[in-house]
């Protein structure tokens, strides 16, 4: 077993869509037929800060996802990036709701913690297609743990784990014993890239699979629906000078001049 | 944005590369009001040009396409959009090295400079590539990456400039009308243009606009895939776009190239991921562009190895990641060739589709020529879209054949390589009597043709020792020396062959001669029973077609032609209908099956099954009559393509099966054998001179340099007819020539046979190109058995065309010494036609 800090992220498998979501005919899910799966943008940010944190620290970077085997993937996917260890929690073909989500999560971490228990516990703030901000917390919560959300800086030492959050006028900190969760946003840092080495090991690299088959919680979706198309496409701001003001006009709405 | 003009000249559907293209040469041609259409933003409307890698390698072994590549890299090069970086194919396995070697063939036919390097000399090209796995290399200096964004942008700039040209983005078509068969307008999404002319440049979309049309094009989208891995500092050093040659890894199937600080690799080795035309997401559903699709790991994973095994010292840098990745849409066709002119199914409709993008400046340039002049400078009849028959136009077959035909992309195709999916379409009524014959089936027009029968291996025996041996393996694939035994006893008794895919047209009407003799360059206004051989020539005097047109009645006709050329002249001659109704045009090919029955024995075979007289006074070279074989009404034509005496028996489809036991039954007395058409369109034809339509005879060359003039021009006009006048007047730029091969030892010791498409060379070892700058290259090349030797046949100018002279031919990068045996049509074999007109 490595010595060092044990860190534990969370990730979703998500649906990457363009401008506008399809969905499915009776309203209720988004149609994925043609559309790809990643993990959303806060939550590449967490695992790469656990990466860098045992690459810091020494220990292990673990990243587990909850959902339907294919979420495989996303996993692969963090590996790739440098994670050492992947769990994927089978909770079956079914959209889940945060708290069932949070349910299955928690049973995982719990028998994972049988093993050795996870000194950081990241998720992303929220998720990019539900954005409940709730799974995180409920894990925390389910586990005992000190949970701060909105997260853009995270350093481990002395047996506490130091937060930063951006707030209109700086910074608030906090400053967390371990165990501690948090829940970081896009921004904390610049996630690298899966290198080709990486995704080979990733690819090789076993998931080790919990079943998990949570009681569902109160969150019912109801109906799903496309907002008021909008005008997309370029807008024509004129020709040669002429468009000189308009394009200074859409800078300085743009607060870049 | 201004307003859509209410009619247009012509509308052009896309603005990709092609679109752009169409656009601009229309309006050079000297086209007004042209609108120009997309439904997705400018300069990139999302479609496969956005996404392409941009490079180009000129080498193709077909002729069509590297000429169509070579005018675009001098499109993009005049409009400043083309930079030359070189490119080399690797080999790293023999069956490679070979193919390159054969493709140095190609290169120097078509004229491209290149050479075949050691590993080490591709190491100093490109100094990261590990050549330990690479044994040797294809190096092109010429190979480019373009900017086809900015050179659509030009063009559209340049046409507008002139006056020509509308463009309008974000406007979708909603529906094509049509009345009567022809086009009429559009519909769009910011309002309606009635017009005449409709140019399809969609790309993998094509199909559904096709549709909306009623028109079906034979095109489905498919991935393929391809990664961004960076920043690598060795190449980011570069400061530039592209300092280093692009590198096809041939084997793996895949590509690398440097794009500014990255390494793009792309790759061909993953499965056929086919898409439908309309599960394409919406540019608003997109999370890239419509044709950037979402990246599926586990089909690239494999192939990461190969990157990393050839590309290890880059592709390990540390901080290097994989930055982008996708599964880019591109289109793929039954055979892989684009889908060129005119549609059949509606007048007015143009297809200029699955087109990649070193090709499309060039087809801009000869869709504009072929909607403004009807023919093309570059002969297209393997891109033609007509080529298609209804079967090859439906889905599960472009599917089962792109399926096939997607890692056959970078892959090592034998010139007479076979299909195996989609097959058994299209059976004659002998293919139960064949099958049990040990047939071996090659596919034309989707048709299963015997090319030899297992039965005849005994022929061996009895002929072997005229049938030389091909110890090289890929010079004997798709082949065998039973052809030849064939050959060889059809020429000393008979033998029957299956020619029942040719396509057969009955024209009909008062205006049926008149209609015909203006196709047709022979005189066809001949005594009923009479058939007749003819060119049929393009608007600028090459070849369209050549057939055989038979009188059977005052108006009523019987058109014969090839199974291979068979939907595109029955297009040709329906576009050609008078609009008065004198004329009626019907496809019997569904109807009516063709034994051909030739060789010595031939009359007392013919004989013994029939009570009609088949004596030469009675039924004389030239002459088509109704006789009955057994119980089967039968149309025979006294005519041969393998120069011996013999019939063409034309006989209802359905009685067939009794035509084939009748002849059979009376032949085994007179030892007639099956043949296949390795005899007749190979090794009988070659020994008689006969040329044949995709080979020899293509709108490049006219009739009187195919050696296909007539004595005297007839007095009626016809199509070409001007130019086939003015070519008599100038003579000929190159001559059509049979060559025989006088010395077939390879430098390894072993005999080897060039296949077709290898360049002619003088006997220094130079390039031959004639007059207007055409290249001499093998058109056709085998076996005659009966003269004992291996003829090619090659277009050589006149300082060449002269029998006896000593010239070379490069085959798989040697050279072999050839002589010139015969200049002209003049048979090798039986020349005075003294056999067939026994």
């Amino acid at each position: 077993m490595p010595d060092g800090l044990e860190v534990l992220v969370c990730v979703k498998r998500v649906p990457a869509s363009g401008a506008r979501v399809p969905l499915t005919p009776d309203g209720l899910h988004v149609d994925t037929r043609h559309l790809g799966f990643t993990i959303g943008p806060h939550e590449e940010c967490a695992v790469e800060e656990a990466v860098r944190l045992v690459g810091e620290h020494g220990g292990r970077a673990t990243v587990l996802a909850a959902g339907p085997p294919e979420v495989a993937e996303q996993l692969r996917y963090a590996l790739a990036m440098g994670a050492d260890r992947a769990v994927l929690v089978d909770t079956g073909s079914d959209e889940l709701d945060p708290q069932a989500t949070a349910a299955a999560i928690g049973q995982a971490v719990a028998e994972l913690a049988a093993e050795k228990p996870p000194d950081l516990v990241l998720f992303g703030d929220s998720s990019a297609d539900a954005g409940h901000f709730q799974v995180g917390v409920r894990v925390a919560c389910g586990l005992g743990l000190p949970i701060v959300g909105g997260i853009k800086g995270v350093e481990v030492g002395d047996g506490v784990v130091r937060l930063r959050r951006e707030v209109a006028d700086g910074d608030e900190r906090y400053v967390l014993p371990l165990p501690a969760a948090a829940g970081v946003r896009e921004g904390l840092n610049l996630p690298r890239y899966p290198n080709l080495p990486g995704r080979l090991r990733a690819k090789k690299a076993a998931v080790h699979t919990i079943v998990a088959r949570p009681e569902p919680g109160g969150l019912r979706t109801v109906r799903l629906r496309q907002p008021a198309d909008e005008a997309t496409g370029p807008v024509w701001l004129g020709r040669g000078a002429a468009a000189a003001p308009a394009v200074v006009d859409v800078l300085d709405e743009l607060g870049v001049v | 944005m201004s307003a859509l003009p209410s009619r247009a000249e012509v509308v052009v559907i896309g603005a990709g590369i092609v679109g752009n293209s169409v656009a601009y040469h229309l309006a050079e041609a000297g086209w007004r009001d042209i609108v120009l259409l997309d439904k997705g933003p400018l300069p990139d409307p999302g479609g496969s040009t956005g996404h392409a890698s941009n490079f180009i390698f000129p080498v193709d072994h077909s002729r069509e396409i590297t000429a169509l590549t070579l005018d675009s890299m001098r499109q993009y090069e005049k409009l400043g959009t083309l930079t030359t970086c070189g490119g080399v194919e690797i080999a790293r396995t023999p069956e490679r090295v070979e193919e390159l070697r054969r493709r140095l063939a190609s290169a120097t036919a078509w004229g491209v400079p290149s050479e075949l390097v050691s590993a080490e000399r591709v190491g100093q090209l490109m100094p990261f590539v590990n050549t330990d796995v690479v044994l040797a290399g294809f190096w092109t200096p010429s190979v480019a990456v373009v900017d086809p964004l900015q050179a659509g942008a030009l063009m559209r700039e340049q046409a507008s400039a002139q006056g020509a040209l509308t463009v309008s983005a974000g406007t979708e078509i909603t529906a094509i009308h049509t009345e009567h068969g022809r086009v009429r307008g559009v519909a769009t999404s910011r309002g309606d243009i009635a017009t005449e002319t409709v140019v399809i440049c969609c790309g993998v979309w094509s199909p559904r606009i096709a549709e909306l049309a009623g028109a079906r094009l034979p095109l489905t989208p498919a991935v393929h895939q391809m990664i961004d891995v960076g920043p690598i500092p060795e190449l980011a050093a570069t400061g530039t776009e592209i300092a280093y040659p692009i590198i096809r890894d041939m084997d793996a199937m895949m590509y690398e190239r440097q794009s500014g600080a990255d390494l793009e690799i792309g790759s061909y080795a993953h499965r056929p991921i086919l898409h439908e035309p309309e599960d394409i997401p919406s540019i608003e559903a997109a999370a890239l562009s419509p044709t950037q699709l979402p990246f599926t790991h586990d089909d690239f994973d494999p192939q990461l190895e190969d990157a990393l095994e050839l590309f290890g010292q880059l592709l390990d840098t540390p901080g290097a990641g994989i930055r982008h990745a996708i599964n880019g849409l591109l289109s793929l066709t039954p055979d892989g060739a684009p889908l060129l002119g005119p549609l059949p199914e509606v007048d007015g409709l143009w297809s200029a589709a699955a087109v990649w993008i070193k090709e499309g400046p060039g087809v801009g340039r000869m869709m504009a020529e072929w909607m403004t002049h009807g023919c093309t400078e570059t002969d297209l009849h393997g891109a033609d879209v007509a080529r298609f028959y209804p079967h090859q136009r439906t889905r599960p077959f472009v599917r089962a054949r792109a399926n096939e035909g997607f890692n056959k992309t970078y892959g090592i195709v034998h010139p007479r390589e076979q299909w195996a999916s989609g097959r058994r379409q299209r059976l004659s009524p002998f293919f139960e009597r064949e099958r049990e014959l040990g047939a071996e089936f090659f596919e034309v027009g989707g048709w299963e043709r015997p090319q030899w029968y297992e039965s005849n291996r005994d022929l061996l025996a009895e002929f072997g020792d005229r049938i030389p041996e091909r110890p090289h393996e890929w010079d004997a694939r798709w082949w065998s020396p039973v052809s030849n035994a064939e050959h060889l006893a059809m020429r000393e008794r008979a033998a029957m062959i299956d020619l029942s895919a040719f396509a057969q047209f009955d024209v009909a009407g008062p205006g049926a001669l008149g209609y015909l003799q203006e196709l047709a360059m022979a005189q066809l206004d001949r005594p009923v029973g009479r058939l007749c051989y003819t060119p049929v020539l393009t608007p600028d005097g090459g070849f369209r077609s050549d057939l055989t047109v038979v009188r059977l009645g005052e108006d009523r006709f019987r058109v014969i032609t090839g199974g291979a050329d068979g939907a595109r002249d029955a297009y040709w001659f329906r576009s050609h209908l008078p609009a008065d109704g004198s004329v009626t045009f019907t496809d019997v090919t569904s109807g009516v099956c063709t034994l051909g029955l030739w060789g010595p024995r031939a009359r007392d075979v013919l004989s013994a099954v029939t009570e009609d007289d088949v004596s030469g006074e009675a039924f004389a070279f030239g002459i088509a009559r109704e006789i009955v074989v057994g119980e089967v009404p039968v149309l025979a034509l006294r005519v041969s393509y393998v120069g011996d005496l013999g019939w063409e028996l034309h006989a209802p489809f359905e009685q067939g099966r009794a035509l084939w036991d009748a002849i059979a039954e009376a032949g085994a007395r007179f030892g007639v054998v099956p043949a296949g058409i390795g005899v007749y369109g190979t090794t009988g034809r070659l020994e008689k001179g006969y040329r044949l339509m995709g080979a020899e005879l293509d709108a490049e060359y006219d009739p009187v340099e195919a050696g296909l003039a007539l004595p005297r021009v007839k007095a009626a006009d016809f199509v070409g007819k001007q130019a086939y006048l003015a070519a008599r007047e100038a003579g000929p730029a190159a001559t059509l020539c049979t060559l025989t091969v006088d010395d077939h030892t390879s430098s390894a010791g072993i005999p080897r046979y060039p296949q077709g498409g290898e360049p002619i060379l003088t006997p220094a070892g130079e390039r031959i190109t004639d007059r207007k700058g055409r290249g001499s290259f093998v058109t056709s090349a085998g076996a005659a058995p009966s003269l004992g030797s291996y003829l090619l046949m090659a277009y050589l100018p006149p300082e060449h065309a002269v029998e006896g002279t000593r010239l070379l031919v490069e085959y798989m990068a040697e050279r072999y010494p050839v002589t010139v045996a015969r200049a002209g049509r003049t048979p090798l074999f039986d020349p005075d036609d003294t056999r067939m007109k026994a």
